[in-house]
Protein backbone atom coordinates (compact mmCIF):
# COMPACT_ATOMS: atom_id res chain seq x y z
CA UNK A 1 0.00 0.00 0.00
CA UNK A 2 1.34 3.36 0.96
CA UNK A 3 5.20 3.55 0.55
CA UNK A 4 6.92 5.91 2.99
CA UNK A 5 10.25 6.84 1.98
CA UNK A 6 11.04 9.24 4.87
CA UNK A 7 9.41 9.38 8.14
CA UNK A 8 6.71 6.80 9.52
CA UNK A 9 2.77 8.20 10.96
CA UNK A 10 3.97 5.91 14.39
CA UNK A 11 6.54 7.35 16.19
CA UNK A 12 6.56 5.37 18.99
CA UNK A 13 4.68 4.93 22.20
CA UNK A 14 2.90 2.66 23.83
CA UNK A 15 -0.45 2.98 21.00
CA UNK A 16 2.63 1.62 18.46
CA UNK A 17 4.40 -1.05 20.49
CA UNK A 18 0.88 -2.72 21.47
CA UNK A 19 0.04 -2.73 17.85
CA UNK A 20 3.65 -4.31 16.88
CA UNK A 21 3.26 -6.88 19.46
CA UNK A 22 -0.37 -7.70 18.30
CA UNK A 23 1.53 -7.92 15.12
CA UNK A 24 4.33 -10.27 15.89
CA UNK A 25 2.08 -12.73 18.57
CA UNK A 26 -0.62 -13.52 15.55
CA UNK A 27 1.96 -14.23 12.81
CA UNK A 28 3.49 -16.39 15.43
CA UNK A 29 0.09 -18.19 16.65
CA UNK A 30 -0.67 -18.54 12.80
CA UNK A 31 2.15 -20.50 11.92
CA UNK A 32 1.79 -22.39 14.95
CA UNK A 33 -1.90 -23.24 13.91
CA UNK A 34 -0.75 -24.55 10.91
CA UNK A 35 1.92 -26.55 12.36
CA UNK A 36 -0.98 -28.02 15.29
CA UNK A 37 -3.30 -29.10 12.37
CA UNK A 38 -0.54 -30.91 10.84
CA UNK A 39 0.72 -32.88 14.03
CA UNK A 40 -3.03 -33.70 15.05
CA UNK A 41 -3.62 -35.41 11.66
CA UNK A 42 -1.77 -37.57 13.01
CA UNK A 43 -4.61 -38.68 14.66
CA UNK A 44 -6.45 -40.20 11.26
CA UNK A 45 -2.43 -41.84 10.04
CA UNK A 46 -2.42 -44.25 13.79
CA UNK A 47 -2.30 -43.94 16.92
CA UNK A 48 1.80 -44.44 17.48
CA UNK A 49 2.73 -41.55 15.11
CA UNK A 50 0.88 -39.25 16.43
CA UNK A 51 2.15 -40.44 20.06
CA UNK A 52 5.27 -40.06 18.82
CA UNK A 53 4.87 -36.74 17.84
CA UNK A 54 2.83 -35.29 21.30
CA UNK A 55 5.94 -36.63 22.98
CA UNK A 56 7.94 -34.18 21.69
CA UNK A 57 5.61 -31.90 22.97
CA UNK A 58 6.30 -32.43 26.62
CA UNK A 59 10.12 -31.80 26.74
CA UNK A 60 11.69 -29.05 28.91
CA UNK A 61 12.46 -27.00 25.72
CA UNK A 62 9.12 -27.24 24.19
CA UNK A 63 7.24 -27.01 27.21
CA UNK A 64 9.23 -23.91 27.28
CA UNK A 65 8.11 -22.69 23.73
CA UNK A 66 4.29 -23.55 24.62
CA UNK A 67 4.93 -20.95 28.06
CA UNK A 68 5.42 -18.77 25.15
CA UNK A 69 2.52 -19.57 23.01
CA UNK A 70 0.21 -19.09 25.52
CA UNK A 71 1.26 -15.50 26.45
CA UNK A 72 1.12 -14.73 23.04
CA UNK A 73 -2.59 -16.32 22.34
CA UNK A 74 -3.63 -14.41 25.88
CA UNK A 75 -1.87 -11.00 25.02
CA UNK A 76 -3.25 -10.92 21.38
CA UNK A 77 -6.57 -11.91 23.21
CA UNK A 78 -6.65 -9.25 25.46
CA UNK A 79 -5.10 -6.79 23.42
CA UNK A 80 -7.60 -7.46 20.18
CA UNK A 81 -10.62 -6.65 23.31
CA UNK A 82 -9.00 -3.42 23.89
CA UNK A 83 -8.68 -2.50 19.94
CA UNK A 84 -12.66 -3.69 19.66
CA UNK A 85 -13.44 -1.21 22.99
CA UNK A 86 -11.49 1.09 21.30
CA UNK A 87 -13.30 1.38 18.32
CA UNK A 88 -16.67 0.52 19.83
CA UNK A 89 -16.99 2.04 23.05
CA UNK A 90 -17.63 5.58 22.91
CA UNK A 91 -15.08 6.57 25.77
CA UNK A 92 -12.24 3.88 24.13
CA UNK A 93 -10.38 5.98 22.73
CA UNK A 94 -9.76 8.43 25.87
CA UNK A 95 -9.12 5.76 27.96
CA UNK A 96 -6.97 3.31 25.13
CA UNK A 97 -3.73 4.05 27.43
CA UNK A 98 -5.49 2.96 30.96
CA UNK A 99 -6.32 -0.58 29.11
CA UNK A 100 -3.18 -0.92 28.16
CA UNK A 101 -2.01 -1.16 31.71
CA UNK A 102 -5.07 -3.04 32.13
CA UNK A 103 -4.33 -5.57 29.56
CA UNK A 104 -0.77 -5.65 30.94
CA UNK A 105 -2.02 -6.37 35.09
CA UNK A 106 -4.54 -9.25 33.44
CA UNK A 107 -1.86 -10.85 31.70
CA UNK A 108 0.68 -11.31 34.45
CA UNK A 109 -2.13 -12.05 36.83
CA UNK A 110 -2.88 -15.32 34.48
CA UNK A 111 0.15 -15.96 33.26
CA UNK A 112 2.08 -16.34 36.75
CA UNK A 113 -0.52 -19.41 37.90
CA UNK A 114 -0.66 -20.61 34.27
CA UNK A 115 3.05 -20.78 33.45
CA UNK A 116 3.47 -22.22 37.23
CA UNK A 117 0.91 -25.34 36.40
CA UNK A 118 2.09 -25.53 32.29
CA UNK A 119 5.98 -26.03 34.13
CA UNK A 120 5.17 -28.30 37.19
CA UNK A 121 5.50 -31.34 35.58
CA UNK A 122 8.80 -30.52 33.92
CA UNK A 123 10.29 -28.67 36.94
CA UNK A 124 10.01 -32.06 38.79
CA UNK A 125 11.16 -34.38 35.77
CA UNK A 126 14.10 -32.02 36.25
CA UNK A 127 14.66 -31.49 40.06
CA UNK A 128 12.95 -33.80 41.62
CA UNK A 129 9.59 -33.90 43.03
CA UNK A 130 9.24 -31.50 45.87
CA UNK A 131 5.78 -33.24 46.92
CA UNK B 1 17.17 8.39 21.81
CA UNK B 2 18.04 10.36 18.91
CA UNK B 3 16.21 13.38 17.58
CA UNK B 4 12.96 12.05 15.63
CA UNK B 5 13.55 11.82 12.03
CA UNK B 6 12.19 14.68 9.55
CA UNK B 7 9.12 13.72 8.50
CA UNK B 8 8.97 13.27 4.75
CA UNK B 9 6.27 13.10 2.05
CA UNK B 10 4.10 10.21 3.21
CA UNK B 11 1.60 8.95 0.23
CA UNK B 12 -1.70 8.62 1.85
CA UNK B 13 -4.46 10.63 1.03
CA UNK B 14 -5.50 13.96 2.93
CA UNK B 15 -8.56 13.77 4.18
CA UNK B 16 -11.91 14.22 2.07
CA UNK B 17 -9.98 13.25 -0.86
CA UNK B 18 -12.43 11.65 -3.69
CA UNK B 19 -12.80 8.25 -4.23
CA UNK B 20 -10.29 7.25 -7.12
CA UNK B 21 -11.94 4.08 -8.08
CA UNK B 22 -16.13 4.44 -9.23
CA UNK B 23 -16.75 0.91 -7.60
CA UNK B 24 -16.66 0.81 -4.24
CA UNK B 25 -16.52 -2.54 -2.25
CA UNK B 26 -17.73 -3.39 1.12
CA UNK B 27 -15.09 -6.11 1.15
CA UNK B 28 -12.67 -4.65 3.62
CA UNK B 29 -15.41 -3.41 6.05
CA UNK B 30 -16.97 -7.07 6.17
CA UNK B 31 -13.06 -8.18 6.80
CA UNK B 32 -12.45 -5.14 9.58
CA UNK B 33 -15.57 -6.58 11.19
CA UNK B 34 -15.01 -10.64 11.15
CA UNK B 35 -12.18 -10.22 12.62
CA UNK B 36 -13.64 -8.59 15.76
CA UNK B 37 -16.88 -10.81 15.69
CA UNK B 38 -14.27 -14.39 15.25
CA UNK B 39 -11.74 -12.70 17.50
CA UNK B 40 -14.65 -12.44 20.62
CA UNK B 41 -15.64 -15.97 19.58
CA UNK B 42 -12.11 -17.50 19.62
CA UNK B 43 -11.37 -15.74 23.22
CA UNK B 44 -13.60 -18.47 24.34
CA UNK B 45 -12.52 -21.15 22.22
CA UNK B 46 -8.84 -21.16 21.99
CA UNK B 47 -8.30 -19.81 25.25
CA UNK B 48 -10.85 -22.50 26.82
CA UNK B 49 -8.80 -25.27 24.30
CA UNK B 50 -5.39 -23.64 25.97
CA UNK B 51 -7.06 -24.16 29.53
CA UNK B 52 -8.06 -27.47 28.79
CA UNK B 53 -4.79 -28.72 26.89
CA UNK B 54 -2.29 -27.30 28.96
CA UNK B 55 -3.06 -26.25 32.23
CA UNK B 56 -5.73 -28.43 33.56
CA UNK B 57 -5.33 -31.70 35.61
CA UNK B 58 -1.39 -31.80 33.95
CA UNK B 59 -1.60 -30.15 31.03
CA UNK B 60 0.31 -31.65 28.32
CA UNK B 61 1.40 -34.23 29.78
CA UNK B 62 -1.31 -36.49 29.81
CA UNK B 63 -2.33 -35.72 26.32
CA UNK B 64 -2.18 -39.08 23.67
CA UNK B 65 -4.21 -40.73 21.16
CA UNK B 66 -6.45 -42.35 23.57
CA UNK B 67 -6.69 -38.52 25.54
CA UNK B 68 -8.11 -37.15 22.08
CA UNK B 69 -10.12 -40.26 20.82
CA UNK B 70 -11.95 -39.58 23.32
CA UNK B 71 -12.67 -36.24 22.97
CA UNK B 72 -13.51 -36.37 19.54
CA UNK B 73 -16.37 -39.15 20.49
CA UNK B 74 -18.40 -36.34 21.85
CA UNK B 75 -20.15 -34.20 19.41
CA UNK B 76 -19.57 -31.25 21.36
CA UNK B 77 -15.86 -31.29 21.30
CA UNK B 78 -16.05 -32.13 17.93
CA UNK B 79 -18.33 -29.04 17.02
CA UNK B 80 -15.78 -27.41 19.36
CA UNK B 81 -12.88 -28.08 17.38
CA UNK B 82 -14.28 -27.60 13.96
CA UNK B 83 -15.62 -24.19 14.77
CA UNK B 84 -12.33 -23.21 15.93
CA UNK B 85 -10.01 -24.60 13.45
CA UNK B 86 -12.20 -22.67 10.25
CA UNK B 87 -12.28 -19.69 12.90
CA UNK B 88 -8.81 -19.58 13.65
CA UNK B 89 -7.43 -20.03 10.05
CA UNK B 90 -9.96 -17.52 8.30
CA UNK B 91 -8.98 -14.87 10.90
CA UNK B 92 -5.34 -15.63 10.97
CA UNK B 93 -5.41 -15.86 7.09
CA UNK B 94 -6.89 -12.31 6.96
CA UNK B 95 -4.63 -11.11 8.97
CA UNK B 96 -1.58 -12.37 7.26
CA UNK B 97 -3.31 -11.29 3.98
CA UNK B 98 -3.34 -7.29 5.70
CA UNK B 99 0.56 -7.89 6.50
CA UNK B 100 1.34 -8.94 3.11
CA UNK B 101 -0.40 -5.71 2.05
CA UNK B 102 1.52 -3.59 4.52
CA UNK B 103 4.85 -4.82 3.79
CA UNK B 104 4.88 -6.86 -0.04
CA UNK B 105 5.59 -3.21 -2.29
CA UNK B 106 5.87 -5.25 -5.46
CA UNK B 107 2.47 -5.78 -7.16
CA UNK B 108 3.98 -9.15 -8.27
CA UNK B 109 5.47 -10.21 -4.65
CA UNK B 110 2.23 -9.00 -3.17
CA UNK B 111 -0.15 -11.46 -5.21
CA UNK B 112 2.17 -14.22 -5.39
CA UNK B 113 2.77 -14.08 -1.46
CA UNK B 114 -1.00 -14.01 -0.67
CA UNK B 115 -1.47 -17.18 -3.33
CA UNK B 116 1.01 -18.94 -1.21
CA UNK B 117 -1.26 -17.79 1.85
CA UNK B 118 -4.59 -19.20 0.62
CA UNK B 119 -2.97 -22.40 -0.72
CA UNK B 120 -1.52 -23.02 2.43
CA UNK B 121 -4.99 -22.20 4.24
CA UNK B 122 -7.25 -23.87 2.39
CA UNK B 123 -5.23 -26.73 2.44
CA UNK B 124 -4.47 -26.84 6.33
CA UNK B 125 -8.47 -25.81 6.98
CA UNK B 126 -9.68 -28.96 4.57
CA UNK B 127 -6.98 -31.76 6.39
CA UNK B 128 -8.51 -30.80 9.48
CA UNK B 129 -11.83 -30.71 8.92
CA UNK B 130 -10.98 -34.33 7.40
CA UNK B 131 -9.11 -35.69 10.17
CA UNK B 132 -12.08 -34.09 12.47
CA UNK B 133 -14.88 -36.00 10.46
CA UNK B 134 -13.24 -38.82 9.35
CA UNK B 135 -11.20 -40.11 12.35
CA UNK B 136 -11.60 -43.81 13.59
CA UNK B 137 -10.81 -44.51 17.05
CA UNK B 138 -10.31 -47.95 16.43
CA UNK B 139 -7.35 -47.34 13.90
CA UNK B 140 -3.91 -49.57 13.81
Amino acid sequence: MASLPVGTLYRGGDGMWTWVLHRITGVSVFFFLLVHVLDTALMRVSPESYDLVIASYKTPIVNLLEVGLVGAVLYHALNGLRIILIDFWAKGPRYQRQMTWAIATVWFVLMLPGAFFMLKHTFEAMFGSTS
Amino acid sequence: MSAPAQPGPVSIPAPRTPQRSSQRSNVELYSWLFMRVSGVVLIFLVLGHLFIMNILDGGVQRINFAFVAGRWSSPFWQTWDLLMLWLAMIHGTNGMRTIINDYAERDQTRFWLKMLLYVASGFTVLLGTLVIFTFDPNIG
